[in-house]
């Protein structure tokens, strides 16, 4: 795991020391809070319908157990006890007072973590594969070139007043994306050239919100010691040239939409050409340095047990586990474990103080010290014994975190809508909790299979609704909260966006719509291992839709 | 008036004058990029220096040439969130090689002044009613960095 250096702890504890100043001059009236707001944007502090919510950066995902301890805290001490983990793999608090927001970034920075431009029309942080450093299909951990992205954007002074926001994400696994590379501002997946040269394929453009973009290739191949040269000519042109006339066309995806890839591709070029060369060209030994920080442990000499054991064995429990919260480990004996965080009756993504302490001794106990946030919000212990698993499945037990339900139609997303957010027009943690409540059952749900639900309270898709198998999409339909329904999406390597079905449906009808949508699919899957994409895309929304609203 | 010029208080006489009005005889002034390109040589015919204000959406490739004869360039940021300026400022010294006295006009605060520093501005003159020492702070927010920019 990265280790801060001297200057690293510096900057995040200068800025906690900034951001002390701004607060104070906010308290004092000397900053007026229209100056203000940027300023604790670019902090990560948003002002919400009830209260402050400080978003916390959590680089590419990765947490140490320490770190967890640290976060735990911060909940009992100057929030409500809980903390909420997010789509990008960041965390959030939703009850911090403005004047203890420094004291949070001290405590923060202690442990080698900020809220550094964790909003704000600036650079966000560089998401990256949840599996990164363990996956079977990766060919190289992303996470060292994320950990560059993350300094070379951290206060970078050219690029603090973008038109929009601007979100990084890479994969080191080509051939199966779970960072969702293609709905990002610029998405990176690491390649080989036909030449066997290992490098980095850039995409642009991408993202969800109002309109949603599948991202386009901007270049195939850029070598390595170009990832920033590269990445800093297509800020510099959507610097320049990004719309700042409206808010909702302000996002790079538009640009790239409005010239056409080519020749918003040839003006990167052109800025490319001037600076690849320059002091942003990366030394071998430079990033040998990062990578080394992100070796994988020593591990032990283990075989791979006989999983299949553990899924036939009288523990039904461990059984549904052993099937569904597994991901395959590099090394031999070795597997990585998805926590969830979707237990029925709980909003998604949402931690207790005393949970976040027992992943952090769990973690010590079972997965050397190490914790790695989802794009799910979920949380992967990603250097398990596979012996240890039945000890492992009971601990997580302990403290309701051993839902086996990764990948179902109950490990939802969703964002923290009308209940929190000042944006939103619908709620959508109640509709994520009924939704589970009514589907929670084990047989019912692996009958299912892999699907994904995602429910966003408004358009902004903050739960990526475009992309879920099934979406929801809250809207105010003349003063009353109203639900679309949207099918077919996927962030993968297959991406897709999904459909608008028909009418909207009422608070009261939504579940039930849902229920109707599965058993469509139950009936006209082709056999088990059909997933619901897969039929999805076999047959067309037609047939859900005749089942939705009659054939008239 | 009072600006901050090379992390200093200073007494400025510049002059910036809007289009339509006259432009005076003699004296520092400033005009637009469309004008400075319309009335060269109105402007030449005087005997004050002339420098130029260019506006978030102007390229400056009509004044490439000028580059090393002009005295001051005014970047104007009208909102402070409109970030265009700081890449001008990046052109003008990076690539261009400018070396006169680059200002940044308009909405520019306290909490600015770090960014646009590095960039390579060196004269600012703060938004109304803000106090120039107070702002003066804003220069030693962080003490290292991570990317290279014009410093």
């Amino acid at each position: 795991m990265y280790k801060y250096n001297a200057n690293d702890q510096q900057i995040v504890e200068e800025r906690a020391k900034q951001f002390r100043g701004q607060v104070e001059r906010r308290l004092q009236g000397s900053v007026l809070e229209d100056e203000f707001k940027p300023l604790r944007l670019q902090n990560g502090l948003y002002m919400q319908l009830h209260a402050y919510m400080l978003r916390v950066a959590v680089p590419y995902g990765l947490l140490s157990s320490e770190q967890l301890r640290r976060l735990g805290h911060i909940a009992r001490t100057y929030d409500r006890g809980y903390a909420h983990f997010t789509t990008r793999q960041n965390v959030q608090y939703n009850w911090p007072e403005l004047a203890d927001v420094p004291k949070i970034l001290d405590e923060l920075a202690a442990v080698q973590m900020h809220a550094i431009q964790t909003s704000g029309n600036c650079i966000r942080n560089t998401t990256a594969d949840h599996l990164a450093g363990v996956a079977r299909d990766e060919i190289e951990d992303p996470r060292p070139y994320c950990e560059l992205i993350r300094q070379w954007s951290t206060f970078h002074p050219e690029f603090v007043f973008l038109p929009r926001k601007f979100k990084i994400a890479m994969t080191g696994a080509p051939a199966h994306d779970r960072a969702a590379i293609r709905f990002h501002d610029i998405g990176v997946r690491i390649v080989d050239n036909d030449r066997g040269q290992r490098g980095f394929e850039v995409w642009v453009g991408g993202g969800l919100g109002r309109t949603p973009h599948i991202a386009k290739v901007c270049r195939g191949f850029v070598e390595y010691e170009h990832l920033l040269s590269y990445i800093e000519a297509i800020l510099r042109v959507y610097n320049r040239r990004g719309r700042r006339d409206n808010k909702y066309k302000a996002r790079i995806k538009i640009l790239v939409n409005e010239l056409g890839i080519d020749a918003f591709r040839a003006l990167v070029d052109a800025e490319w050409e001037e600076i690849k060369d320059s002091t942003l060209k990366l030394e071998r030994s430079a990033i040998e340095q990062i990578v080394a920080q992100f070796a994988p442990p020593t591990y032990e000499t283990l075989v791979d047990e006989n999983l299949a054991k553990l899924i036939l064995g009288k523990d039904r429990e461990l059984a549904s586990f052993v099937r569904n919260n597994l991901r395959p480990h590099k090394a031999p004996g070795y597997i990585a474990v998805i926590v969830s965080l979707k237990p029925v009756g709980r909003p998604p993504g949402d931690v207790s103080d005393t949970q976040l302490d027992a992943i952090a001794d769990i973690a010590d106990t079972y997965s050397n010290g190490r914790v790695v946030v989802t794009h799910g919000q979920n949380l992967v212990l990603p250097e398990v014994r596979q012996k240890d698993l039945a000890a492992l499945h009971k601990a997580l037990g302990e403290w309701d975190l051993a839902t086996p339900n990764i990948g179902q139609l109950t490990d939802s997303i969703c964002c923290p809508g009308l209940d929190f957010c000042n944006l939103a027009n619908a709620r959508s943690i109640p509709v994520a909790m009924e939704i589970a409540e009514r589907f929670d059952r084990v047989d019912f749900l692996e009958d299912l299979g892999e699907i994904s639900l995602k429910i966003s309270g408004c358009i902004n898709a903050c739960g990526h609704h475009h992309v879920g198998n099934i979406g929801i999409l809250g809207i105010d339909k003349l003063g009353v909260e109203a639900y679309q329904l949207l099918l077919g999406g996927s962030p993968g390597n297959d991406a897709s966006i999904g459909e608008i079905i028909g009418r909207a449906f009422g608070a009261s009808e939504i579940v039930n719509a849902v229920q109707t949508v599965l058993d469509v699919y139950l009936a006209q899957r082709s056999s088990a291992d059909e997933r619901f994409v897969g039929t999805y895309r076999r047959i067309g929304k037609t047939p859900f839709k005749d089942a939705l609203y009659g054939d008239n | 008036m009072e600006i901050i010029r090379d992390q200093k208080i200073v007494q400025d006489s510049w002059r910036h004058i809007e289009d339509g009005d006259p432009v005076p005889e003699s004296g520092d002034v400033t005009v637009s990029l469309i004008r400075f390109g319309a009335e060269r040589s109105d402007l030449d015919a005087r005997s004050g220096r002339d420098g130029v204000r260019v506006g978030p959406d102007e390229e400056i490739d009509t004044i490439i040439a000028d580059l090393g004869k002009l005295p001051l360039i005014a970047v104007t940021f009208p909102k402070f969130t409109d970030g265009r300026g700081y890449s001008t400022a990046r052109l003008l010294r990076g690539r261009h090689g400018y070396t006169g006295e680059l200002r940044a006009t308009g909405q520019i605060f306290r909490d600015q002044l770090f960014y646009l520093h590095r960039v390579g501005f060196d004269a600012f003159e703060m938004a109304p009613g803000k106090s120039l020492s107070d702002a003066l702070e804003g220069f030693s927010d962080f003490s290292v960095t991570y990317q290279s920019s014009s410093r």
